[in-house]
């Protein structure tokens, strides 16, 4: 199969999706004592780091099937945006508050980003120019 | 039903004699409209759950939802993905056309049910806290489950969505769809043997 080369876009989604759960269990895993935030946020900020540098590296892909990416990552947004606001819905039920309830909600905004962003880009991947609707139009 | 012809042999069709006869796929929706009524349902139910927080609704939730992803993960994983590698490729694809776009609703409402309620019982009953007795097996099941998360949602929620998507082109490209079911029946299998920790971990607190 001839096939475009493509920035690891899956292993990255991955390990930043593996930083932010590591994040979530640190915290969780030691309540209802008070932990230092700082390993959460450091595994946070590492998290979204991988989610910029995904998001850059796919901006520089020529020829990438940017319709299909959007026509697919806007539904799974929306689906992802669904299942985090169920569980921040669970946080807020049990009064977490403070620096914990910041970090956890801002681990679900790259977790409902980034698994769109896997998804939309794991389709549009496979997508040809002779595809697109452009090439059908310019036909 | 529409059918469509894959594309595979197409260049050699032309060239020589066909073989077998083009494969066809039947139409199908990639995300069932049904589902997504009965996945709202379900969620609507679960909010609802957790907002009284009694108990019985909340077990249900947990152990309904946890038992159906075991089962099905287990099942897909170690019964199905092997069954389906080793059908002929027409048969594969009326089988994937008919079961992913429900996979596609179910596993997400199942995963979601199962965390979000088991969370909100666990902090009614005190299970996450650091004094309960058994607290290195919830941290062992947190640590089961977030693995299980990220392989779910980084490697085959991807290619379930992409292999139906491919389905759905006009030619689809069998290469594609061979590798993209791979991966989706490596993943199941893996999560599939995984879904084994969490049954031992479990059924050790449930029993404690």
């Amino acid at each position: 199969m001839s096939e475009q080369s493509y920035p690891p876009v899956t292993q990255l989604a991955m390990a930043s999706l593996a930083l932010i759960v590591a994040g979530g269990i640190y915290l969780s895993s030691h309540l209802p004592q008070h932990v230092p935030l700082a390993p959460a946020v450091v595994l946070l900020a590492l998290s979204a780091l991988l989610l910029a540098a995904n998001l850059i590296a796919l901006a520089r892909v020529r020829g990438f099937a940017w319709d299909r990416f959007f026509q697919v990552a806007k539904w799974s947004f929306l689906a992802y945006v669904a299942i985090g606001g169920m569980i921040e819905y669970v946080f807020l039920r049990n009064h977490l508050s403070g620096g914990p309830l910041v970090v956890l909600t801002l681990s679900l905004v790259v977790f409902s980003v980034h698994v769109p962003t896997l998804v939309g880009f794991t389709v549009a991947r496979y997508y040809q120019p002779e595809e697109l609707p452009a090439a059908h139009a310019e036909a | 039903m529409t059918d469509l012809a894959l594309t595979e042999p197409i260049v050699e069709r032309e060239e020589e004699a066909p073989a077998h006869p083009p494969i066809e796929i039947p139409d199908f929706e990639i995300v069932p409209r049904v589902g997504l009524v009965l996945a709202a349902v379900v969620m609507a139910l679960v909010i609802a759950a957790i907002a009284v927080n009694k108990l019985w609704p909340l077990e249900f939730f947990h152990v309904a939802g946890g038992a159906a992803w075991t089962i099905l993960d287990l099942f897909l994983g170690l019964v199905l993905g092997p069954i389906m590698g080793a059908m002929p490729p027409p048969s594969r694809v009326q089988f994937t056309t008919r079961l992913m776009p429900k996979m596609v609703v179910i596993m997400p409402v199942v995963v979601t049910m199962t965390l979000a309620a088991g969370w909100q019982l666990s902090t009614k009953l005190g299970t996450n806290l650091t004094s309960y007795p058994n607290h290195g097996w919830v941290v062992a099941s947190f640590i089961v489950v977030g693995v299980m998360s990220v392989i779910a949602l980084g490697l085959l929620e991807p290619a379930n969505i992409a292999v139906l998507i491919e389905l759905k082109k006009p030619r689809p490209r069998p290469e594609v769809i061979e590798r993209l079911m791979k991966r989706f029946i490596f993943s199941a299998g893996i999560l599939g043997v995984m879904q084994v920790a969490t049954l031992v971990i479990m059924t050790k607190l449930a029993s404690s």
